[in-house]
């Protein structure tokens, strides 16, 4: 069996020692810090797939050391450790989802960890890897893209999709999914990261093209590569990990990473008051580790290690977002500006989108039916009126200044002087049905135009 | 058969409720009464009114407001997720009613070979493991399921069963018709087989007598399962948010009070309104029943006289059947197809066949098994000794307030688990227990979670049970000197036992397929329940399959479970008799 190089009863090894015996050691990390022996409590809202693998090696390395793990979704979790604050038994939380980090941290639940690993850098694409306070902690990295069920394409004859905008082509109307954005901290990040890229207005055109197209809008993000592995829905717009663990489990599915994407890390904290802070940080170094970062690239887990060092073990063809290969590295995402307006982007997806997709759907199948025949002979007056039917669904009732501002965002968060959230979202909803009917009416006047 | 008390007394007038207001008062009653009253006091209304009392507050000044009450009805998309909601509820209790009618009918009033298994597999609907069923509901009944994907290569057309308000009204119906069924069997059971011979003899037979008489004598039965399908269909998130309809109310509470960081009192003033509107969909239900009296003396023949069917009915009856059947557990087949894929993708079936999933969920999982069957069974027996204890102030007592406690009790249906969850680690976590745990980390606190969630159905059992065991038989048997919990005990229990075993059949059923309170309350996976571990497995696409298996197993525990109740309460109900 493993040597105990650290005596019970006094810290031998620092910290930081600690950490480069990890790195170097690569393999088993043979120490063990006295405090660190003992039950390590983590909430996660991954599945066992992903955390088995972990905590067997994580106990296989630190013996004496358990990893006790409760699986709750991320809404469940985040509640969770805010309602037991008072008598906190969780050392960790561990998940994907950003904006639950940015709740537990901002209502001070969380408690600052740098960890010792080396060589991992600041930024994955254009986000930092670890908050900046050092309460988050990101040990790897996803992507988001298009997923696809093979068999479903080709019974549907349907082409295989590159880009978001690929996704707004009439052919793929009513085989697309997603998940709403106020459900999915991943989701609303790749919307935020479309509105960055491509500006406001342009960026709302977008989401709006590909959202005509969807059959349905799934309040879980597993929902969607769920519909997709079964074939109930042909194009899934999900997370990269999902499409490959799937594909690990022998599912004809596939993916792609369009060109303007987000690669996002997926996160560790140590909650406030931890009782067992010392298995806490042991874990979370264990998880940054060169074994740890190598756990990732498990056919069950497949996801994007934020050690660049690791990728030279990672099999043939696996991303890499460090060479570039995927991601925006260009981008430049402001982080305030996103903080700022994350409730607003959402309600204005929900109430635009969410509520209106019938609506929506309806106009843009009819643009698409007048867009297809025109392919085959054009009429300029025809493309006139379909120009004016999508500016009538792109249009948003807020501009970007208003979505950023105080009076907007305090609705969200009950500041007096601001409208009540229910107030604004029926207007918002109002506004979209009318110009979606609008839109609507415009295309059957194109048809009549293209005779 | 034994011969019955109601047999030795010959027929009884039923008592009228003047009678029973001169009759001696009854301290245990008022205690029982004081312990129900606590027991909800604690473990619904306390832990609820924590977390809904955001839909009252002003949110910059924290004072009291009905502005976002205001906010709701002027709001196009709740009005119209109420009309919808209702809608559904409305077609889910017409449809469910034609499934379990004929299933209910031809298996009380004919000899009719395995009644007791057609009456066990019409609960199996019930258990419907979360997620693991909604995949294999698509994969069956989806736009790109067996069925369409057959119906499209042999006649081009595809059925949307799943889709739209349509879609929710026909996986409700399927998958809460057994509401209808066990109580309408338990009342079918006690109805008095003089009653029907009388009408015999008035000329009275075929349709006409089951329409003027067998029928309404099992209305108390009928109503009962009918209004726990329209308040749960109306309560029911699951199912609209698997087939992604959202403009029902449940879906648009449940959407608003899950965003993470968010408090939006819009979620909870819907909650409200959920609550209060199951309480008067309850209260028009009992207008139904309201001055009739169903109670009947005769006892232990089993109900109804059941008749052979000819060759020509008999085809007909089991052809029914076997439709019906084959419809309602169509998704457990789907699970159970599921559970042996290896990759089941837009295919009519499975690629290929394995039990690998088996042999990891055992491998991995088999604490989750024994945790169910505790949870859910102790869960199912303290809602049966509530259900009866309500009842039985209800429709016996003397305290005014008894209907209240009822009404309250119901009320749970329309609390979603998610609230009671967080209401629960509100209320309890600050309170520790002897070895200095916290209360909310206990196990048992999450079969106080189940059983309070579960208790409307065995509360409408056991009074549909009650209400049709005459009032005279246990004034006989006191003014035999009988004290009241002995008549309780050797009298009203033995007769209701039919209604006691379709109250524990529901709450368990039920109960060990529960997730939402459940996954806010699990503090550690060896006292977790099997919910539990179907939710972690269905998290990943190689969890599918095990997902299934672990999904079996529990529609097995419970299908077996049903049956052994079934069993004994037909064994016990008739040995007690005197």
């Amino acid at each position: 069996m493993r040597s105990v190089l650290a005596r019970p009863g006094g810290t031998v090894l620092g910290r930081r020692a600690l950490g480069a015996l990890a790195v170097f050691a690569a393999g088993a990390a043979r120490a063990q810090t006295p405090a660190g022996a003992g039950k390590v409590s983590v909430v996660t809202s991954f599945s066992n797939d992903v955390t088995g693998p972990f905590k067997r090696a994580f106990e296989a390395a630190r013996p004496g050391m358990t990893l006790d793990i409760q699986n709750r979704n991320t809404t469940a979790g985040v509640r969770f450790v805010q309602e037991t604050r008072s008598n906190n038994a969780v050392d960790l939380f561990w998940a994907s989802a950003p904006d639950a980090f940015e709740v537990l941290k901002s209502a001070g639940l969380l408690e600052a960890y740098r960890p010792t690993a080396q060589g991992i850098p600041e930024r994955i694409g254009p986000y930092t890897i670890n908050d900046p306070d050092g309460f988050v902690t990101g040990f790897a990295a996803s992507g988001y893209g298009i997923m696809w069920n093979e068999r479903y394409m080709r019974a549907n004859r349907l082409p295989e999709p590159k880009e978001w905008s690929d996704l707004a082509r009439p052919v793929y109307h009513d085989h697309v999914i997603i998940t709403a954005p106020s459900r999915s901290g991943t989701t609303h990040l790749t919307i935020e990261t479309i509105l960055q890229g491509e500006g406001w207005e342009k960026g709302w055109g977008t989401v709006k093209g590909f959202s005509g197209n969807l059959r349905q809008i799934t309040e879980r993000s597993f929902g969607v590569p769920d519909a997709v592995n079964s074939g109930q829905v042909g194009i899934g717009i999900v997370i990269d990990f999902f499409a490959f663990s799937a594909q690990g489990a022998g599912f004809p599915v596939k993916f792609v990473y369009p060109s303007v994407t987000t690669v996002v890390p997926a996160n560790i904290a140590v909650v406030k008051n931890a009782p067992n802070p010392a298995g806490a940080r042991a874990f979370i170094d264990f998880l940054l580790s060169p074994q740890g970062q190598e756990i990732l690239l498990e056919p069950t887990i497949r996801r994007l290690p934020v050690n660049p060092a690791v990728y030279a073990k990672a099999p043939q063809g696996y991303p890499n977002p460090f060479t570039g290969s995927i991601g925006m590295p260009s981008l430049h995402f402001d982080v305030v500006e996103s903080g700022k307006r994350y409730a607003v982007v959402d309600s204005l997806y929900d109430q635009t989108i969410g509520t209106n997709l019938d609506a929506l759907k309806r106009a843009t199948k009819a643009i698409g039916e007048v867009e297809t025949r025109l392919a085959r002979r054009d009429n300029a007056a025809a493309r006139a009126l379909l120009a004016e039917a999508r500016s009538l669904i792109d249009a948003m009732p807020v501009t970007q200044a208003e979505a950023a501002s105080d009076e907007v965002t305090g609705a969200f968060t009950g500041r007096a002087g601001s409208p009540r959230q229910a107030e604004l979202e029926q207007r918002w909803a109002a506004f979209a049905r009318e110009k979606y009917q609008a839109a609507a009416a415009k295309a059957a006047e194109a048809a009549r135009a293209a005779g | 058969m034994s011969d019955t008390p109601a047999g030795t007394l010959g027929v009884a007038a039923p008592a009228s409720p003047g009678m029973r207001r001169f009759l001696p008062s009854r301290p245990g009653e008022a205690v029982a009464f004081a312990l129900v009253a606590l027991f909800l006091l604690a473990f619904l209304v306390v832990p609820v009114l924590t977390v809904v009392t955001v839909a009252f507050q002003d949110r910059a000044t924290g004072g009291f407001t009905l502005a976002h009450f205001g906010d709701f009805l002027s709001n196009d998309l709740f009005t119209t997720s109420f009309l919808n909601s209702l809608y559904v509820s409305l077609m889910s209790v017409v449809v469910a009613s034609l499934i379990a009618l004929p299933l209910a009918y031809f298996t009380t009033r004919f000899e009719f070979r395995g009644a007791i298994l057609v009456q066990t597999l019409g609960v199996l609907p019930l258990i419907m493991p979360p997620f693991a069923g909604a995949v294999a509901m698509g994969l069956l009944f989806g736009r790109s399921g067996t069925v369409n994907l057959l119906l499209g290569d042999l006649f081009d057309i595809n059925i949307p069963f799943m889709e739209g308000l349509n879609g929710v009204i026909f996986v409700q119906s399927v998958h809460y018709f057994p509401f209808i069924l066990l109580n309408l069997v338990a009342s079918l059971k006690n109805i008095d087989r003089a009653m029907e011979e009388s009408a015999q003899n008035l000329g009275a037979h075929g349709f006409r007598l089951f329409r003027r008489i067998v029928l309404p004598l099992a209305m108390p039965g009928y109503v009962a399962g009918a209004s726990l399908v329209f308040i749960k269909v109306f309560d029911d998130l699951a199912t609209p948010l698997l087939l992604n309809v959202r403009e029902m109310l449940a879906p648009q509470a449940y959407l608003r009070i899950t965003s993470v960081g968010l408090e939006d009192p819009i979620g909870y003033v819907i909650s409200v309104v959920l609550i209060l509107f199951s309480v008067l969909s309850l209260w028009v239900s009992s207008l139904a029943l309201r001055g009739k009296d169903y109670a009947t003396v005769q006892r232990g023949g089993g109900g109804l006289a059941r008749r052979r069917m000819s060759r020509g009915q008999a085809v007909a009856a089991y052809a029914v059947i076997f439709l019906i059947l084959a419809l309602v557990l169509a998704p457990h087949l789907g699970l159970l197809l599921l559970s042996l894929a290896t990759v089941w993708s837009f295919a009519p079936l499975p690629d290929g066949y394995t039990i690998a999933h088996y042999a990891r969920v055992f491998a991995e999982s088999s604490q989750y098994i024994t945790n169910t069957l505790i949870y859910a069974g102790l869960a199912g027996l303290i809602d049966v000794v509530l259900g009866t204890t309500i009842a039985l102030l209800v429709l016996r007592g003397r305290i005014a307030g008894a209907r209240w406690l009822d009404y309250l009790a119901m009320s749970a249906l329309a609390v979603p688990g998610l609230v009671l969850g967080i209401g629960y680690l509100r209320t309890f976590f600050g309170v520790t227990l002897p070895d200095g745990r916290s209360l909310a980390s206990f196990w048992g606190i999450i079969v106080l979670a189940l059983a309070v969630r579960r208790l409307p159905y065995a509360l409408r059992a056991c009074t549909a049970a009650l209400q049709q065991v005459s009032a005279s038989l246990e004034e006989a048997a006191e003014n035999l000197g009988a004290r009241r919990l002995r008549v309780i005990r050797r009298i009203v229990l033995p007769l209701m036992a039919g209604g006691l075993a379709a109250g524990f059949i529901t709450s368990f059923a039920t109960a060990a397929v529960e997730l939402s309170a459940t996954l806010m309350l699990v503090q550690s996976s060896g006292d977790a329940p099997l919910a539990y571990g179907l939710y972690v497995f269905m998290q990943s696409p190689a969890g599918r399959g095990a997902g299934a298996a672990l999904g079996i197993i529990a529609v097995v525990i419970v299908g077996v479970s049903t049956l052994l109740s079934h069993l004994v309460a037909e064994r016990g109900g008739g040995r007690k008799s005197p």
